[in-house]
């Protein structure tokens, strides 16, 4: 891991940013060669992306594992259909513009509760808080449509610029919500690289790796841990506003705390100890998931012994596999 | 009075078999410091295995009242289970972090889930006919099942036979002592590895003896075992994670909360319960009766 480390910081920024860039480039182009639902498949593992980036900053950099991460994706999910039943605009604008403070609130109050513990409590507090959220959506049905959920339709974008009611308007829709989310996964992606380069990131890794050292260099420990979960809750939750006019529907199911367990699993996949690994993570986990469940009715089943294999011989996660290969070859060349 | 009597009742069978689940939980995060997130499915199998041996044995006109010998059997079959799980599977990750072991355990869980639907199917499996083998008693004009009596008895007598057992006997101490600290355990020569595969079996026994009560009175669904774990985590958290007697306070506790609660208000009732759960972590962070 230290060694990792110093390997990024020896080398420049360049590299990576021509990476990026060619990884942009090509998702760029995807939806001039691929059919509609393959885009739509990918806008999902995109979401996934910002939510396991999300759900990272406290569990990777902050060393913080929450099992109630639905909560705040849920929260987002939940006000957008609110938003678009009860208020004017069917606007996605509009949507982001509510959605973001409130579940922005919402992480400020849960997590000012949650950071009072750590490890198992921690995990356990934010489990229970979310189950809340979820018995609550479920009981309220005549504000929540119970089980039921609450159906969101198809929202304009750019301020209203584009409108998508015609017939082909599904078509329409997918390509051009592509590139919006797109869009915002970017700007997500940037901004959260941008935070834990801070010294406010690296604050957090040091408290993640010792606590009692961080509290002598005078760091308020518990602070720090609140606006991680702040922040990190919020990036969950756009995710969640950004999935709920895709799905057309929002039900309590993405507040169950297994759908947390499913945020958790995304990021390990693609490797939490990463920054790229849940971004990886989202994408691979949204095809994972979407051809297990077409292939087999025991979906759970399959998912479940990736899970425990993943865990047993692959911990690091997909991109921390692919980097400790790449080093082992560096050193190889190295070495002749 | 006589509904208030049956209330109480009732809330005493709920706090009996929540009782079994979380004493499993708190006993085996006890020992092996482990939060099991498949011990709700285990329980759900002690349900589905017995909902099913008590259906084969009514097909093969086994007489009724052997039929309650099925109950042990289904709890046993759980108790296998873990016993084959704890060393395959739990035994690699004691030495790494925690978010390991429950990211394990939860795909231990979504792997039982399933196995359930594959082997039993999506319709509940019910085991009733043991209900209707005991009669109904008469308490104060109204009319009560006898057999949820039993189950309230099995509650109370496997809480002190847990209890005799971590505090009376030799393998208590043990228990007790690689609880506490598991090297300086093994370095007085006791067989930890040992001590670990009995805790969790028992664990097990104890989910799965929750569920094949159960079932006679509430058929087996898919789904209940999800469920019942986080209504177990509630319970331990009250009590406090590791502890016999805040699991059985914690199960108390939370059967009344509920069944109060549905009866005077419906749509909070689980609302309540995680609030509450969520009051004591802050207020006492290691539950009631916790020391960890």
């Amino acid at each position: 891991m230290v060694a990792q480390v110093q390997v990024l910081r020896g080398r420049s920024a360049l590299p990576l940013a021509a990476a990026a860039a060619a990884v942009l480039m090509v998702l760029i182009l995807v939806p001039s060669y691929f059919d509609t639902y393959q885009v739509q498949l990918l806008i999902y593992g995109l979401i996934a992306a910002i939510a396991a980036l999300g759900f990272n900053l406290l569990l990777g950099y902050t060393g913080l594992l929450s099992f109630g991460h639905s909560a705040y994706f849920g929260v987002g999910a939940y006000t957008v259909a609110f938003v678009a039943e009860h208020l004017g605009p069917h606007s996605m604008e509009f949507y982001l513009l509510v959605g973001i403070p409130v579940v922005a609130v919402t992480s400020a109050l849960f997590g000012y509760i949650c950071v009072r513990h750590t490890q198992i409590f921690f995990g356990i507090l934010t489990l229970a808080i979310s189950q809340v959220i979820y018995s609550l959506a479920m009981k309220l049905y005549w504000v929540t449509g119970g089980s039921d959920g609450l159906r969101v339709p198809r929202p304009a974008l750019l301020f209203g610029a584009l409108s998508f009611s015609s017939p082909r308007g599904f078509q329409q829709f997918i390509t051009l919500y592509y590139y919006y989310v797109l869009a915002i996964s970017v700007v997500c992606v940037l901004l959260m690289w941008v935070i834990v380069h801070s010294p406010f990131g690296k604050a957090l890794q040091g408290i993640r790796d010792n606590e009692v050292r961080a509290r002598f260099l005078g760091l308020r420990i518990r602070w720090f841990r609140w606006i991680s979960f702040l922040v990190s809750g919020t990036f969950t939750g756009v995710a969640g506003i950004l999935w709920v006019p895709l799905n057309g529907l929002t039900t309590p199911d993405v507040l169950y705390w297994t759908y947390s367990g499913e945020i958790v699993f995304t990021a390990l996949l693609g490797g939490f100890r990463n920054f790229t690994g849940p971004i990886v993570g989202g994408i691979v986990f949204t095809y994972l998931k979407t051809y297990a469940v077409a292939s087999t009715e025991y979906w759970q089943l399959l998912l479940g012994v990736v899970l425990v294999t993943l865990v047993l011989v692959l911990p690091t996660g997909i991109v921390g596999a692919i980097s400790r290969a790449g080093q082992r070859l560096r050193q190889r060349r190295g070495a002749t | 009075m006589a509904i208030l009597t049956i209330q109480i009742l009732n809330s005493l069978l709920y706090a009996s078999v929540l009782f079994l689940i979380a004493a499993g939980l708190s006993l085996i995060f006890g020992v092996m410091r482990i939060v099991n997130l498949a011990h709700g499915s285990l329980y759900a199998v002690g349900a589905y295995v017995t909902a099913w041996l008590v259906g084969r044995g009514i097909a093969l006109g086994v007489p009724l009242g052997w039929l309650f010998l099925m109950l042990p059997v289904g709890a046993l079959v759980v108790a296998l289970i873990g016993i084959v799980i704890e060393p395959l599977l739990l035994r690699p990750f004691y030495t790494r972090a925690e978010e390991y072991q429950l990211l394990v355990t939860f795909g231990l869980l979504q792997i039982l889930e399933d196995l359930m639907r594959l082997i039993w199917g999506g319709t509940p499996l019910s085991a009733d006919t043991l209900m209707d083998v005991l009669p109904i008693i008469r308490i104060g004009g109204l009319y009560y099942p006898a057999y949820n009596l039993v189950v309230i008895g099995v509650g109370v007598v496997v809480a002190v036979m847990l209890w005799a057992a971590i505090y009376h006997t030799k393998f208590g101490v043990m228990l007790r002592a690689t609880s506490q600290d598991r090297r300086m355990a093994s370095a007085l020569g006791l067989n930890v590895g040992l001590v670990y595969v009995v805790a969790f079996g028992i664990g097990c026994f104890m989910a799965g003896l929750g569920g094949a009560i159960v079932v006679p009175t509430q058929a087996a669904v898919l789904g209940m075992g999800v469920d019942a774990l986080v209504i177990a985590f509630v319970v331990v958290v009250i009590g406090g994670l590791g502890s016999l007697k805040g699991a059985l306070v914690g199960a108390v506790v939370v059967s009344f909360v509920r069944t109060a609660g549905i009866q005077f208000f419906p749509e909070l009732e689980l609302a309540v319960l995680y609030l509450i759960a969520a009051g004591v972590l802050l207020v006492r962070p290691t539950g009631l009766f916790g020391t960890a």
